[in-house]
Parts: structure tokens; sequence; C-alpha cells
């Protein structure tokens, strides 16, 4: 190695090759941040491949979408925006690295991205480090708020609980006995703690709930459908509970139409599947199986209809569906830019103190607020699986929820509230009147 | 006089024939009324539609319930009328099932359905169709009356039976009256024993719940009948279950096999440790996939014989590169285990990119031809075919390659190399040649396994990596470079996690699984069969 070096310096036309090609090199790196300040990052954090690009990649999409759209708008603040994409590849600690790269390394004014509760609980301590904002567009286990995060995806009061509802009443079946089946991670685990709770709260007894975790990218799910089929003959009706997240869901919906599990026997209500997921699965034996969310493709509004058609425009493919985490992200954004212009500057600490307040339109027809906890008001669907991967609306709730950042029926967790506006604090006990989860 | 006679005759007709207008009038009305239930667009209504239409005795009833369940019943929310969308497209009216004269109207909307009402859809239609020509229709409704329940469908049920001729249809008509008799309460004692017995005759899953959800007004001697019936089915049903577990033990560990053989192989012939032979199965799979574009695109027809003609591209594929890797990787690092590891691992993440360039991150789709879909029964049990067809292909699998080391001179070849590495190259086999094949051979396997593992997992980039540890797990506990070590200790570890997951759940499970190997490795290092002999040791 130093013997090539020692060469090339004794060689005068290849010193001069070689200062030209460094002088190059320098002149066009000092050159490209001085173009970079005339745009505003945007980052997007989603997974592109692993067990979780079957749900992420098309967040990715939708982002690089809106940005389109907000520039021909005419940029934010007069300045165009630019989307940075980068792949954490359903590797949790590799989202944190990558928030990291994203905040410090691209210097991007806020980060979209997020869909497992694990990654997003690896990614907290680089933007609370960091100051950075991120923006998590789905439905979560809740028992957290905090001060760089914005939730623009359901807590379990805004779709796990009023999925419950439904399904203890008649027109959901009356179910007396229920099974939660969840990927193992803090998710599924919180969530089954949290419905387990409730459950119990309506009288339903320990024997009628059964409870069983599979790891990310499980595919054999015989015994497990087994025995929901076996818990579920029990002489009373029983329902499924899935927090089944990724493409395990797939094997797992296939067990079920292969062992013949009808929804008009023993439902099963998913959290994590959506059109999305259901785009690859044949559809016909699952008809009447259930999903809670606050979005679905097939709601008829103008405003739906028009972003569908600028979705298949966006992605030149008119079969591409559209999912409820994709209108978090576009409620998300437009906060985002809205609390941008009220602000004036795209700083972390002041876009945080204008976020709160802020209303933009869904895509149901109605409005969603940014509130103190940093959650978001939303209406709660319920649909059934049609023939064609669509869902059918069957309920709804009659106005909009507003997201509860603690659950009331874990007692850990009742008394605390998230308040970033005034008490400036994300677990504050309501009882203690004291800012973080006493005893 | 015979006149008179004629115009009495012709009178009575005429009083007849008006009656009998007036009766159908009357269904019709009737019939009419329910059918308007149907257009008021709510989910209750739509339920008193269904039962009222059930109930009317009007011959339509049947195809308009059947078209409600296909989502062919529509209706105009304006003119408050009901259409029926036949098979053919056509759009006829419900009421009188003539044909919409001209263009039907523009604002039609399918009536909707949820689960309360498809269960409701069910209980009708099995009702209706207890006098269907076809067999087949009458057992399904049979078993819908017995899952309704419905005290209605009594009369209909006796009548049913008393007209029965096909003995399966009879005795599910027979279980389904038991079970409406069971429900009612003006039912004597006696019948419902009678019924009770004839529930625990039947002996399966739904024969329990039904027991177990009696009404509260039964009678005490019922209720201990239908429990001591309940105790006798759970005792069979248990049975069952264990041969349901032994059987899902046997899929699981035919999918084990199928991954670890082709590692056997390599393993026991050249001793290296193969960290790409995941991928190899993975390249298996895609080629699938890329022979079912294929067909999709030019030769519609073929679909059914995919799997078929994947299997041996397959094997040309991952055998080939199979063979370049050893060729030009592996056999530079000969006697060095750790490089080899090392090297192999990297091979795997440049193929598992490769394969990401090429086809994208998301997962493919891979569909089943139709003879691998759908399930069966077999006493209490449910085979599916992807997974009876796993099996058997696996054990063909496994008898070719004893075959082919049995029969074979390449075997004898690769046998001698295994044995003796140093005495074998003396009598003159071309050791170096040997490896290269043998290497191709253990790939080539891999890549039929993935064909195989293409049916029943998602066919990702990451498919080799959810395989890799349970190869190796199957490798270590059966003992290198014996077949039958291979073979016993596959169906052993599947049988073993398949009988700990009702218990310790999935993730438990393999935990457990796990533990047990690394004791038993303890005991005997070389696994279960190990090779014997001077020169192994070294």
């Amino acid at each position: 190695m130093l013997k090539t070096i020692l060469a090339v310096a004794q060689r005068p036309n290849a010193r001069r090759w070689l200062a030209a090609t460094a002088g190059l090199a320098l002149g066009l790196a000092a050159a490209i941040p001085a173009k970079a300040q005339d745009t505003i990052k945007v980052g997007i954090l989603h997974s592109l491949s692993g067990t979780m690009a079957i749900s992420e990649t098309t967040l990715k999409d939708v982002m690089l979408m809106l940005i389109e759209e907000q520039n021909k708008k005419g940029g934010l603040l007069g300045k165009k925006l630019e989307p940075v994409v980068v792949d954490p590849a359903s590797n949790w600690p590799l989202f944190a690295e990558k928030a990291r790269e994203l905040i410090t390394k691209d210097k991007v004014a806020a980060v979209f991205g997020c869909w497992t509760s694990v990654s997003r609980k690896s990614v907290l301590p680089v933007f609370k480090e960091l100051n950075g904002l991120l923006f998590y567009p789905v439905q979560y286990e809740g028992e957290e708020s905090e001060r760089n995060v914005f939730y623009t995806g359901a807590a379990p009061n805004q779709q796990a609980i009023p999925a419950v509802d439904y399904l203890m009443s008649k027109d959901g079946g009356e179910a007396k006995r229920w099974v939660l089946a969840g990927t193992d991670y803090v998710y599924p685990r919180t969530t089954n703690k949290i419905l387990e709770a409730y459950l119990k709260s309506k009288g339903v007894k320990d024997e009628d709930i059964m409870i069983n975790y599979t790891p990310f990218g499980h595919s054999d799910f015989q015994t497990i459908v087994a025995d929901i089929k076996k818990f579920g003959t029990a002489g009373k009706k029983t329902a499924v509970v899935s927090t089944i997240n990724g493409d395990a869901n797939v094997p797992f919906y296939k067990e079920l139409g292969n062992q013949g599990i009808k929804a008009t026997d023993i439902p099963v209500v998913a959290f994590s599947v959506g059109e999305e997921e259901l785009a690859g699965l044949d559809t016909k034996p699952l008809l009447g199986h259930l999903a809670a969310w606050n979005y679905f493709e097939s709601i008829n509004t103008p405003i739906n209809k028009e972003f569908i058609e600028k979705w298949h425009a966006f992605t030149k493919n008119p079969k591409r569906v559209t999912n409820d985490p994709m209108e978090a992200h576009v409620i998300g954004f437009a906060m985002w830019v809205e609390a941008v212009k009220k602000a004036g500057s795209t700083d972390p600490d002041k876009v945080i103190d204008a976020i709160v307040g802020i209303k933009v339109p869904n895509l149901t027809g109605g409005t969603s607020e940014m509130l103190a906890n940093h959650h978001i008001t939303k209406p709660v669907y319920i649909g059934e699986v049609r023939a064609d991967g669509q869902f059918d609306v069957v309920w709804k709730t009659p106005g909009l929820v507003p997201g509860d950042a603690w659950s009331k029926y874990l007692p850990e967790s009742k008394d605390l509230i998230g308040d970033w506006k005034d008490k400036k604090c994300g677990n504050y006990n309501t009882v203690t009147k004291k800012c973080g989860s006493g005893a | 006089m015979r006149g008179l006679c004629l115009y009495g005759r012709l009178r009575a007709l005429a009083v007849a024939f008006g009656l009998l207008l007036a009766a159908v009038a009357a269904n019709a009305q009737t019939f009419d009324e329910a059918l308007s239930g149907f257009t008021a667009d709510s989910f209750s209504d739509t339920e008193t539609a269904i039962n009222a239409v059930a109930r009317s005795g009007s011959p339509r009833a049947a195809q308009v319930i059947a078209a409600l369940q296909d989502g062919r019943l529509l209706f105009d929310p304006d003119a408050k009328k009901v259409y029926v969308k036949e098979t053919d497209d056509r759009i006829t009216d419900a009421a009188t099932g003539q044909a919409v004269a001209g263009a039907a109207p523009a604002n039609l909307q399918p009536v909707r359905l949820n689960n309360r009402l498809r269960r409701a859809v069910e209980a009708a239609l099995g009702a209706l169709s207890l006098f269907a020509e076809d067999p087949g229709k009458r057992f399904e409704s049979a078993q819908a009356v017995f899952k309704s329940r419905d005290a209605a469908a009594l009369p209909a049920l006796e009548s049913a039976i008393a007209k029965e001729t096909d003995p399966r249809v009879k005795t599910a008509l027979g279980e389904a009256r038991a079970a409406v008799v069971l429900n009612m309460s003006e039912t004597s004692e006696a019948d419902k024993l009678a019924a009770v017995s004839v529930i625990r005759a039947r002996g399966d899953q739904d024969s329990v719940a039904l027991l177990a959800g009696l009404p509260s007004d039964t009678p005490p001697a019922v209720t201990k009948a239908a429990n001591d019936a309940i105790a006798s089915i759970q005792n069979g049903l248990a049975i069952w279950n264990a041969v349901q577990n032994a059987w899902y033990g046997l899929s699981l560990g035919s999918v084990l096999l199928l991954a670890a053989i082709g590692l056997a192989i390599t393993f026991g012939v050249m001793g290296v440790i193969n960290m790409a032979h995941g991928e190899m199965v993975m390249i298996g799979a895609y080629t699938t996939f890329v022979v079912q574009e294929v067909i999709r695109a030019y030769y519609p027809g073929l679909f059914g014989y995919s799997i078929a003609i994947a299997v041996p591209l397959a094997f040309a594929i991952s055998g080939t590169i199979g063979i370049l890797v050893e060729r030009c990787i592996i056999k530079f690092l000969y006697g060095r285990p750790l490089e080899t590891l090392l090297a192999t691992w990297g091979l795997s993440l440049i193929l598992q990119q490769a394969v990401r360039t090429a086809f994208g991150p998301t997962n493919r789709d891979v569909g089943s031809p139709s003879w691998m879909s759908g399930a069966f029964d077999v006493g209490q049990i449910n085979i599916t075919y992807n997974r009876l067809w796993i099996i058997c292909f696996s054990l063909a699998v496994f008898v070719g390659l004893l075959a082919l080391l049995r029969f074979t001179r390449f075997g004898l070849e690769m046998r001698a190399v295994t044995q003796n590495r140093p005495m074998a190259a003396s009598m003159g086999i071309r050791t170096g040649r040997i490896d290269a094949l043998a290497f191709g051979l253990g790939s080539g396997i891999a890549g039929i396994a993935g064909v195989a593992l293409s049916q029943i997992d998602n066919v990702s980039p990451n498919l080799g990596q959810g395989y890799i540890i349970d190869s190796f797990m199957v490798v270590v506990f059966g003992g290198v470079g014996n077949l039958w070590g291979t073979l016993l200790g596959a169906f052993s570890l599947g049988i073993a996690n398949k009988f700990l997951e009702p218990y310790a759940g999935a993730v438990l499970g393999k935990i457990a699984i796990l533990v047990l190997i690394i004791l038993f490795i303890q005991k005997r290092p070389r696994g279960l069969f190990a090779l014997r002999g001077r020169a192994v040791e070294a």
C-alpha cells in the first residue's frame, strides 16, 4: 500500500491528475450543501424490505405523493420540500440508526415513519435526544405520550375497544368467548392486557378468554387455528381479536380458509389488516371477517374519491389500494404543514408549540384536531371483508373519538393524562397532581 | 241434465280457480310485502324481510334468498323495487321472475349483508332447500338447519326424513331434527332423550357445542344425559386430537426434512457449513414464481402443471449455482471451517440482495394449483391437500436420494469420500469433482424444497432465513452423513414441536425444542445416527 502511494508521489503527471480530481471532488462536496439550504427536507422512515415491507412500502409512496403535491402548491415557506427515503428493513435497531442519520446527517425538519411499536420504541430515545419530530401513522397500544412524537394512528380507545363493543353487540354476534391472538411484541401484549381488563370489567370469565402469541414471520398456523376451532365450539359464541402483524397474516388467513372457519361461526377482527394486506390473498373464504379502522377505501365521500384518483394517477396503477395508515399520513402531513406556516419556521420547538389545536379535514368527510396529548380525533369504522378485497362498513361511531393516550382500564395508567400544552408533561397524574407516573 | 252438470262443473271449476288465484295472490302479496323490506337499506329490515320471504311459501323464495347470499339481489331506492341479477347478468324482477324490459334502472344498489344476516340467510336457505334435487344440497341444508336449530323447520324436516332415500342425508336430517327438538320447550322429555342419543352418535365438535348450549328450561334428566354424552364425545375427541397433532407434526417434519436434507449431504460429504443453504431454498421458491408468471402470461391452460414443471427447473438452477459456489469460493477454503462459514454467510447476503434487486423487496404471489387446494375430513381430523402433497413429496425426495446413494456410481463415490477422504483419493476417485457435484446436489435438493415451501409460506427474499436455523437443528440432531438420521431427526423434532405447542405456545415450544437438543448433544455429540470409523474422528 505504502509502496503504491510513494510510486504515485514520484510521478509528476500522476500527482497532477490526483490533485485535480481531489480538488473537483472537494468542490462538488462544498457546492452541494449550499444547494441543500434551499429546500426543506422531510424524512421517510419505513421498512422497504423484510417482514413489514408488505405494510410499510405503500406509506413511503403516499409520502412521496404528498410532498410532490405540496411542492406543486408552491412548497412550504417559499422553499421546496425534498423527501429523504431510508430503508430500515424491518430491523428494529436499524430504525434507530437510520433515524439518527436522518436528523444529524440529512438535517430533516420532520420524520414520517415507523409501523411496529417496537420500531417506535427503538427510535424514541433518538428523537428525544436530538429534539426531532416523528409523525407516527399507525394504530398502537397507547401508554405513551411523548413531546417529540405525534400519534396520527388510533389509540386503543379509537380501535380496539369499539371493535370489542361491536362484537359484544347483537349485530356483531353477541360474542361470549374471546381468543386474543397476536404477534409477540409490545403492541399485541399491551393491547391484550387492556382488552383482558376491559373484558373482565364487562363480566367475561377467565376461562372464556384464550390468549396466544406467535413470532414475527410465523408461517405454521395449523395448531393455532385448530385450537381456535376447538375453543370456539364449546357452546358459546366465540370471536377472535387478532393483533398479528406483517406478512404472518397471509398464512394465518390462508389456514383459516383451509380449515373452514367461516365468519358466521367464529368472526375474526384484525387491527393490522387492511386493504393492502388483503391485496395478495384470495378473499372469498374470508367473507365477513372484520377489521376496525378509522378509514376505509370504500367510504364514499368526494374528498376520498379525489384522493383515490390522485393516488392512482401518481402510482400509475389503477389497482393500488388506499388504507388507514395512509390517511393518517395525509392528516399528519397536513397538520405539520399548517403548524410550520403558523409558527413561521420548521424549528421543532416552535412547531410543537404551534401544532396543538390545529384542525385539518380527514378523508371521510369530517375534521381531525391535534390534541394536547399529541393524539388526534378520529371516527371509528368496523368493516367486513368483501369478496373483492375491499371492506363494507357495517358500523361507525356517531361522532369523532378523541385519542386517549393512557388507558383507563389499566390500574397503572387510569389516572394519567398527556398534556403538552399547559402541563408540558406526557404522563401527568391527575390524582397526585404530579408529572411522572408516581405509585 | 248434461248441460246442467257441465254448467255446475264449470262453475265449480271457476270457483276453485278463483280461490286458487286468490291464494296465489295472497301469497304473492305477502311475498311482495316481504320483498319491500329489502329496499330500506337497514340491517334490521333486511333480517325481517329474509324471515318473511322464507316463510311466505312462494316458489321464488329460495331463488331470491340464494341471490341475496351471492350479492346478486339489487334494489332501487327511489322506486322501492327489488331485482335479481341472474348468473348470466340479466336483470329480472324479484317478485315475478320476468326479465326487465329495456335497460335496467341506473341507480340499482346491492342489498347489504353483515355476519348476523348471513347466519339468517344460511338458516333460511337450509330450511328452503330440504327438498332440493341434488343430495349434496340436501345434505348442506340439513347441516344448516342443525346449526340454526330453527323450530319452524320441524314440519319440513319430518316430511323430508320420510321422503329421503340417501342414507347419509337421512342421518344428517335426523341429527338436524334432534337439534331442533332439543331447543324447543314443547317437545317431551322422552323425545329429548332420544335426541341426545342421536347427537351423541354424531360425536363431533359441533355436537359438543350443541349439548353444552342447551336452553335453561331443559329437564334435569336430559341435562344429565347431555353431560354424559359430552364426556364420552370428548374422550373420543381427545384421541382424535392426538392424531391431529401427530399429523401436524408429520407435516412440519416433512418441511424440516426437505429443508435439511441438502444440508446433510454437503455437511456430510465435505464438512462444509453452508450458511447460504437457506438462499438456495429461496431461489427454488422464486423459480416457481417465475414459472407461474410465464404460464399465466403465455400458457394459462398449463397452470395445474406449474409445480411439476418448476421442480426440475428449480433443481437445475439451484444445483448450478451450488456447483459455481463450490468451484469459485469453497474450493479455496478447504480445511478452514470458520472462513467457510463467513464466506457462505456473506454469499447469503449477496444472494438475498440480488433477488431483492431483481424481484423487488415485497412478497411475491405464488398460487396453488387446484389439486393442492382445499381439505377433506378423515374421522374427526381435517387434512389439507397442500400439506398432504408436501409429505408425499418429501418422502419421494428422500427415497430418490437413498436410491441415488445406494445404487449409482456417483453415490458410491460420495459415500467413500464421506467415510475416508484420503483413502478414496488413493483409490482413484477425483475428490474435487465429487465435492463440486455433492454441493450441487445438496443445493439442488434445497431448490426443490423451495418449490414445496412456496405453497405454504410467503415468497420473499428473506424466505431462507426462516429455515436455515431449523435445517442446522435437524442435521445436528440427526447426525451427519446419514440420511436416515436426517429423516428421523426431522420427523421427531416436528412431532415434538407440535405436541408442545398447544401447551406452551409457538414461541416457548420452539425454545423448549432448542433446549432439548442442547441437552441431547451433551449425551450424544454426534447426533442420533453417528458415523463410526477411524477416519471420521479426524
